[in-house]
């Protein structure tokens, strides 16, 4: 497939692994934000090819792994009633909430379904007027655009059937907590290269400024991967801090306007809590009140609802970065993808998926490396 | 969640007033919406996310971003550390 088979070439990887090997003469801590790219990385040995002063540190960019454990139960309260079709991404169904998952929901009878697109969960509304269709709105901004335009459909058609369940969480805020905490690592930043497609990338460049950190836009497939690795490194060693471009294929500077329009007019920024991280203030999206009437929350009553998360994770360290996911006890005994502890071990973007899928034979020397 | 695949814009047509189109992923064929790629038509790779076109790969970028991975492997074998 064209745009993909080129951008996984050996031979130009190890053009690139080469010229990074020869630019780096310390040690160098790298975040990679995106769960997509973490997979990316595990998946192809990555971090095992480059050099061994260079040091990948996992971002939370999961959407999955983030969403607050209350969320998912109040998710679990609604996918149980009885009037409801209550639509998810395939991902999500399997997260563990306080007591059990939305699997486990539709097992007992609720009626959930897994969508592709949330388009399907409009169809379903459409489909049958009779019940009520409640659509699981979590993701970063890549996801936001899909999400909003479901609203939108939803009161051109006069759909009164139809709310959404938003956790919606935000990039640049997540990156800020990272930078400010006492026991920061990370030295540049590969920005999440789908994220800017539609923000843009007019947002990191406050970033760059008061942090003096390198951040690189940076795609999905190997080689962008390495590339967005070999142009933070030359900037950490020639001293500079800049933002950069190296997925140009695909994002421009101002991203997607017309998205980001829509965008605008459904969701407001909020206040957010982060799963295994706690409060990041400005760091989320709920819907504005323009568009309440498709609150799910409201509709259903279910704002009330607190939870606790297992001592037994340490999802919340592994998403910051400050363990790899082996260094958890429970990692691959205890805590698997067929029983999952927490979010990580689930999504397809969790780092604890990752390192199961690619990495548990190589013993724990390896993994942390 | 973020995953985006690149895809190959095959058909495209209107429905309930959106753009619509149906998109091939390397043999497997899935229907999109455009209504956030105005300029999009057939024969056009987006990034498709979640049921969204969300961008317009340019051709011409992706041959540049090659050619200067190119260039860095010859310059390591110029210098003789390939």
């Amino acid at each position: 497939m064209k745009y993909l088979d080129e951008f996984a070439d050996p031979e130009l990887a190890r053009g690139l692994l080469d010229d990074i090997a020869r630019t780096v003469t310390r040690p160098w801590s790298i975040m990679e934000v995106c769960g997509g790219q973490t997979h990316t990385i595990i998946r192809n040995g990555i971090d095992q090819l480059l050099p061994d002063d260079v040091t990948l540190i996992h971002g939370p960019g999961c959407p999955v792994c983030v969403t607050p454990l209350e969320t998912i139960d109040r998710a679990l309260a609604i996918a149980a009633r009885p009037e409801v079709i209550f639509c998810t991404f395939g991902d999500m169904a399997r997260v563990p909430g306080s007591n059990g998952d939305l699997l486990s929901v539709k097992a007992a009878g609720g009626d959930v379904r897994l969508v592709y697109s949330p388009l399907d969960a409009v169809h379903l509304a459409r489909q049958f007027p009779e019940r009520e269709v409640v659509f699981f709105a979590i993701g970063f901004e890549t996801t936001a655009p899909a999400n909003a335009m479901t609203v939108h459909m939803a009161r051109r058609l006069e759909l009164t059937n139809f709310s959404l369940l938003v956790s919606h969480v935000l990039v640049p805020p997540a990156m800020t907590a990272i930078l400010e905490a006492p026991r920061r690592r990370v030295q540049g930043f590969l920005a999440a290269g789908h994220v800017c497609t539609v923000m843009g990338m007019a947002q990191y460049v406050p970033l760059v400024e008061r942090y003096q950190v390198p951040i690189v836009v940076t795609g999905f497939e190997p080689l962008d991967v390495l590339e967005g690795i070999r142009r933070v490194l030359a900037q950490l060693e020639e001293g500079r801090a800049e933002l950069e471009n190296a997925y140009p294929r695909a994002v421009s500077f101002e991203g997607n306007p017309t998205a980001r329009r829509v965008v605008d007019e459904v969701f407001e920024v909020c206040d957010r809590q982060w799963r295994g991280i706690g409060l990041i203030p400005r760091s989320g999206w709920r819907l504005a009140p323009a568009f309440a009437e498709f609150d799910a929350e409201q509709r259903f009553d279910v704002g009330s609802i607190v939870a606790e998360e297992s001592p037994r994770c340490r999802s919340g360290e592994v998403l910051q970065g400050h363990i790899t996911p082996p260094q958890c006890e429970a990692f691959g005994t205890e805590c698997t993808p067929r029983s999952p502890l927490g979010a990580p071990m689930v999504s397809s973007e969790g780092a604890c998926a990752a390192y199961y899928q690619f990495r548990r034979l190589n013993g724990p020397a390896l993994a942390s490396s | 969640m973020c995953l985006g695949i690149p895809g190959r814009v095959e058909e495209v047509w209107e429905a309930d007033g959106t753009r619509m189109a149906t998109v091939d992923f390397s043999g497997i064929r899935k229907e999109v919406c455009l209504a956030y790629v105005p300029d999009v038509v057939v024969g056009d790779y987006t990034i498709i996310h979640v049921g969204f076109a969300l961008t317009r790969l340019d051709e011409a970028s992706a041959l540049e971003t090659l050619a200067l991975f190119r260039e860095a492997g010859l310059l390591d074998q110029e210098l003789g550390t390939a």
